[in-house]
């Protein structure tokens, strides 16, 4: 086989933290031509042309499981070797410094920010209630990455979190979605993306996002 | 601009068939759920929820394999509910590829079994399906109750306290159906849904009852529901999913488009 005719590779990272079967079939419906590997072995990661790092569930266990593996490391490793990593939902949470979910929780610190509680009392702009977590379709409101290729300004995506993301540096923001809060929706920095959404259950704009990922050169 | 409100197609399945009860007896064939809930995908469809309605009495190996399939062909979340009633279930569930389990008699008969699921899956997909019914009589104030078993066994239990602790217990959402309502057409009770929607801080499905466009705006409006469900409407193409959108976009409900 000539390079040419390799199989492009992405890796979704398993550390046993919820169902990564979505993401594979929206992965292999978007892009039948690659190879995706659902994995939590190491090299299996290094050696992919892609990372996925997701996450569901609660950040205490998730940070557990990820420091445990020496997924941490892992990800700064795969994160230096400038090819392109998507971190959704949980796992982008987990890319930050520090979270309040579960009493604190230190995070990885990857990317400068906190994770924040949305409030047990929270309410929109009008003083009307809010239910967290905020779960539905929200409107992105995106910047002009190569990962919002063909994703119309606003379109909605997937949510279900009760904590959200701010980072510290506006730099670093790709996208913002409103509720009660403006928070981060989509960090990037250089060859890493990250994603509160999810977009592998967010239909079309969701599987826009993923196929521009998989063509993605990790450059913004 | 906000979250959108939530239409979701609810598929009853009977032996790998869509089927759709009235008053949870007297079922009609509607088709093959992969089908079905493709179509819903296609539609525009913000969820998809399944119910698997033989579980309790019958094996669970073609609802995991329909699962798996319909899984495979859908990018909006998938709930799956009827007969969870151990991690193991919800384990499963997850493993054939859906997003959220929906408990329901095992989360009466015991409560625990809510906040260990919780803690172990997280609370966004546990889903708490709440079959209520109206015991208070013209006059009274109104009290629903909770039913098990398809709505046959009343538990003694008030619906609005159950849903309130459930939302302690680590639920993500409460599906609430109402009982008296559902396959009638005549909408959803709206009191119970009012009720529960405004006393708990999680999202709230309304359920039972739906025969026309106006009872899903009414679900939001009235109910303050988060989400509105509605099964033989959808299934036998009296209304499609795109239809009911602008239907309650032009009330002036947000929706996805």
């Amino acid at each position: 086989m000539t390079d040419v005719e390799r199989k492009q590779t992405v890796a979704v990272i398993d550390y046993g933290m919820g169902n990564l079967h979505s993401v594979k079939s929206a992965l292999e419906h978007v892009a039948p031509e690659q190879n995706v590997v659902v994995t939590s072995d190491p090299a299996v990661v290094a050696t992919a042309d892609r990372v996925i790092f997701p996450g569901v569930g609660a950040i205490r266990d998730c940070m557990a499981e990820i420091k445990r593996l020496g997924f941490d490391q892992l990800l700064r490793e795969q994160i230096a070797t400038g090819k392109p990593v998507l971190g959704i939902c949980v796992g982008m949470q987990a890319l930050m410094d520090h979270s309040e979910e579960n009493n604190g929780v230190d995070c990885i610190h990857i990317l400068p920010g906190q994770v924040k509680f949305f409030g047990e009392h929270h309410k929109d702009a009008e003083g009307n209630a809010l239910k967290v977590p905020h779960m539905g379709w929200n409107e992105v409101h995106h910047n002009d990455h190569p990962l919002w290729a063909n994703i119309p300004q606003n379109a909605r995506f997937y949510f279900v979190h009760s904590f959200y993301i701010h980072a510290r540096e506006a730099a670093l923001v790709a996208a913002t979605c409103n509720y009660g809060v403006e928070f981060h929706a989509a960090l990037t920095r250089g060859n890493l993306f990250a994603v509160q959404f999810h977009p592998e259950k967010s239909h079309t704009a969701g599987l826009q996002l993923l196929k521009n990922f998989l063509h993605w050169n990790g450059k913004a | 601009m906000a979250l959108a409100k939530r239409i979701i197609p609810c598929l009853d399945v009977d032996n790998g068939r869509v089927v759709k009860g009235v008053n949870f007896v007297g079922i009609r064939d509607a088709g093959d759920p992969v089908e079905i809930a493709k179509r819903y995908n296609d539609e525009g469809a913000d969820e998809i929820t399944f119910l698997d309605i033989t579980a309790t009495h019958e094996g669970r190996d073609t609802t995991v394999h329909t699962v798996e399939k319909i899984a495979s062909q859908v990018f909006i979340p998938l709930t799956v509910g009827g007969g969870i009633r151990t991690v193991d279930d919800i384990r499963t569930m997850l493993n054939a590829g859906a997003d959220k389990v929906s408990i329901n008699s095992a989360a009466v008969f015991n409560p625990d079994f809510v906040k260990a699921a919780s803690d172990r899956f997280g609370a966004q997909c546990i889903v708490v399906a709440i079959d209520a019914k109206k015991v208070s009589v013209d006059g009274e104030e109104p009290r629903w109750e909770i039913f098990t078993h398809g709505g046959r066994k009343p538990t003694g239990i008030n619906a609005v306290e159950w849903a309130m602790k459930m939302a302690e217990y680590g639920a993500g959402e409460i599906l609430l159906t109402s009982m008296d309502g559902d396959g009638t057409k005549k909408g959803y009770d709206l009191g119970v849904t009012r009720a529960i929607s405004d006393a708990v801080p999680i999202p709230v499905i309304a359920s039972g009852g739906v025969g026309n466009l106006q009872h899903l705006v009414d679900g939001v409006t009235l109910g303050r529901a988060d989400a509105v469900l509605a099964a033989s409407i959808f299934h036998f193409r009296e209304y499609t999913v795109p239809q009911a959108k602008e239907f309650m976009r032009a009330q002036g409900i947000e929706v996805r488009l």
